[in-house]
């Protein structure tokens, strides 16, 4: 009994433990692992001290006091009076904020008053992590103004407990992307922010997997099934053949985006429909042009998926093996969609911009965010990116239709079969000798 | 002219030789088979002639065209059915010859769709899915699509493997009738009688290389035997 369990067990387990099955699968684990190492990095910097500039514009002794908290809880790069270098320091050296203590600090103090401190805060994205990088500048601002609360109570400077409690009124703007924006939070720019740019990762994902494997699986059905031979041998081009089941599945592609993206378009609006401003009064907007080009770029991501995947359904065998072949294609699409969920393209390491620019799904969700911005030039090599690789795609799928690997496979599983005829042969002359 | 020409052909997967120098000619409206054990190579040379695999060396011309050099034409003149064809299981069989139909030209289309609906002779069933066909019914659809275009060369592999003899012999009669009408056929088979029965000349091949050509009638005076089964054997021994 127990060996009948174990021989049904090996058979399973050979079945399905193959190299396609693996090598996607630890492809994968590297590369989280290796976006584990960099996201790690990045929370380390979450525990240290902020980076930031300060500019004392107070004349007094808890201006002073403020100023010297700030800089025992934090790793000041700028200690001046001029706000646009305090801001260019900033930026450049990956800063976060510059906080103005501005000249009636000490004096709104003494006259009961919350002292007022003007907050500067740089986001170079709207990823999750640069999103988080302003949060210990945040808690710092909070310490210092607890420390004012201790100190505010010692010296008896007033007795208003509003004062005592809040004794620091910080007035917040944001400068995104070089872009000022008055009385904005971070915060808020984020919200609107991933309304907009999560939207586009997910449609793509979608299409691309959909998409994808109906590619796939046609070729795997069209190999069950022995229709490629028929089909093969009928007075078609094979180019028209390629590019008609890359057109179906492109077709098809397409409508399944426009569902999504009326769906997913609907949850979004429903989301952000209350938030208390318009990123478009800064200029930060998408017109037609710019929907345009995010267009042909999620249309030539999905044509470089479906020829990826046309590829692939070259070297599958039949259908059960042609769902496994997908697995490259889901998680090249995954890829772009988590890195550039966490953090903006601009602020990722140059190998890794390498590495997330070559993945072709990676173009729509650089479009959007760059777009909103007026950034061009990254956009139209994308597409030019984009286009090639298709072009060459497709060219590599068409070359694979005119070859004999089409129909056989590997060499290895026709050495199988010859094998067995060799073997038939061996039989059989074995059979006539001893018949002769 | 001959409808096919065969000079030295060698067909190679990778370092396995599959095809080791066949040459032989089939004339125009002539039935001919090539027979043999599994992987003697008759699909190879089969798959090799309908432009499916690659020439490794050797000639092979079709109605004078060169297979290596001109693939497309020679699509436009052969029809090929293997031997464990398929077709789209979610079209009714009208559908699917109508889908065949459409790769050709306009004014034959008409004409072509009668012609297949003859031949399948499924009556009403084809206005039925195919995956709710028997295995003789869809062999019926594949033979109507394979012959209903009337092509000039007709390649059969296995033509019958896997029906029952009632099956069997209707589609038997099926090519017979197009091979009257002018069409060329190669086929290939295990079985020796089929092969007997409807071949005016046959090859048989062994370990990628023809070892007897004729007719049936000529090889069993050849080799003083009583059918082709028993040539088959005195010339591999």
């Amino acid at each position: 009994m127990s060996r009948g369990l174990g021989n049904i067990m090996k058979k399973e387990i050979k079945e399905l433990l193959t190299p396609s099955t693996l090598i996607p699968i630890i492809i994968f684990a590297i590369i989280f692992g290796s976006l584990g190492g960099v996201f790690g990095g990045a929370t380390q910097e979450l525990s240290e001290p902020p980076k930031i500039a300060i500019i004392n514009d107070g004349t007094g002794t808890i201006s002073q006091f403020v100023e010297m908290d700030m800089t025992a809880r934090s790793e000041v790069l700028y200690n001046g009076t001029d706000l646009d270098q305090a801001i260019q320091v900033v930026s450049d050296q990956d800063g976060v904020a510059v906080f103005i203590i501005t000249s009636e600090f000490d004096q709104n103090i003494t006259e009961n008053k919350s002292g007022v401190i003007q907050v500067y805060w740089i986001l170079e994205g709207s990823g999750l992590l640069e999103g988080m990088s302003t949060d210990p500048a945040a808690v710092m601002l909070s310490q210092v103004s607890y420390d004012l609360s201790k100190a505010i109570i010692d010296s008896h400077y007033t007795d208003n407990s509003t004062v005592i409690l809040a004794p620091i009124n910080a007035t917040q703007n944001t400068i995104y992307k070089g872009t000022e924006m008055p009385g904005v939070t971070p915060g808020m720019i984020l919200g609107l922010m991933s309304g907009q740019s999560f939207i586009v990762p997910l449609i793509v994902v979608m299409v691309v997997i959909y998409a994808g494997s109906m590619v796939v699986t046609s070729m795997g059905s069209e190999k069950e099934n022995k229709t490629l031979e028929t089909l093969l041998t009928l007075p078609v081009r094979r180019t028209y053949i390629v590019f008609g089941k890359l057109a179906g599945a492109a077709i098809v592609g397409l409508v399944l985006a426009a569902i999504y993206m009326v769906g997913l378009g609907y949850y979004m609006s429903s989301l952000t429909s209350g938030a208390s401003f318009d990123l478009s009064q800064y200029g930060i907007s998408l017109d037609l042009l710019d929907y345009v080009l995010i267009g042909i770029t999620l249309f030539l991501a999905l044509l470089s998926a479906l020829a990826l995947c046309m590829i692939l359904g070259i070297f599958t065998k039949n259908y059960k093996a042609a769902q496994t072949m997908t697995l490259p294609i889901t998680m090249l699409a995954l890829i772009p969609m988590f890195v550039l969920m966490f953090t903006d393209f601009s602020t990722l390491p140059l190998v890794a911009q390498v590495l997330v620019f070559a993945i072709p799904f990676s173009q729509p969700i650089i479009a959007i965010n760059s777009l909103m911005f007026g950034e061009f030039g990254i956009v139209l090599i994308g597409i030019f990116y984009q286009l090639a690789f298709a072009l060459g795609a497709m060219f590599v799928a068409v070359y694979l239709f005119k070859k004999d690997i089409l129909l056989t496979g590997r060499v290895k599983s026709v050495e199988g079969q010859g094998k067995r005829s060799s073997r038939w042969f061996s039989l059989n002359r074995g059979w006539k000798r001893k018949k002769a | 002219m001959a409808a096919i020409e065969v000079n030295n052909l060698t067909k190679k997967y990778g370092p396995l030789e599959a095809l080791k120098g066949i040459t032989f000619t089939v004339d125009e409206g002539e039935v001919f088979g090539l027979i043999g054990p599994n992987g003697a190579g008759k699909t190879t040379a089969l798959r090799v002639l309908s432009t499916l695999l690659e020439v490794t060396s050797g000639k092979v011309t079709i109605y004078g065209y060169d297979l290596v050099k001109q693939p497309d034409k020679i699509r436009e003149i052969i029809s090929y059915l293997p031997e464990d064809a398929g077709s789209y299981k979610n079209m009714k069989g009208i559908e699917y010859l109508r889908f065949i139909a459409a790769f050709f030209q306009d004014e034959r289309r008409d004409q072509m769709l009668e012609r297949g609906v003859r031949i399948a002779n499924l009556g009403e069933r084809l206005e039925d899915r195919i995956d709710t066909y028997s295995k003789g019914m869809q062999r019926r659809l594949l033979v109507a699509r394979a012959l209903m275009i009337q092509p000039k060369l007709a390649i059969l592999d296995e033509l019958t493997s896997g029906l029952d003899v009632i099956n069997a012999q209707t589609i038997r009669r099926t090519v017979k009738e197009s091979a009257k009408q002018g069409t060329t056929v190669l086929l290939s088979s295990h079985n020796m009688l089929e092969v007997e029965l409807m071949c005016d000349r046959i090859g048989l091949i062994n370990d990628g290389r023809i070892v007897a050509m004729g007719s049936p009638k000529d090889l069993k005076a050849e080799y003083h035997a009583a059918n082709i089964e028993d040539v088959f054997v005195e010339v591999v021994k």
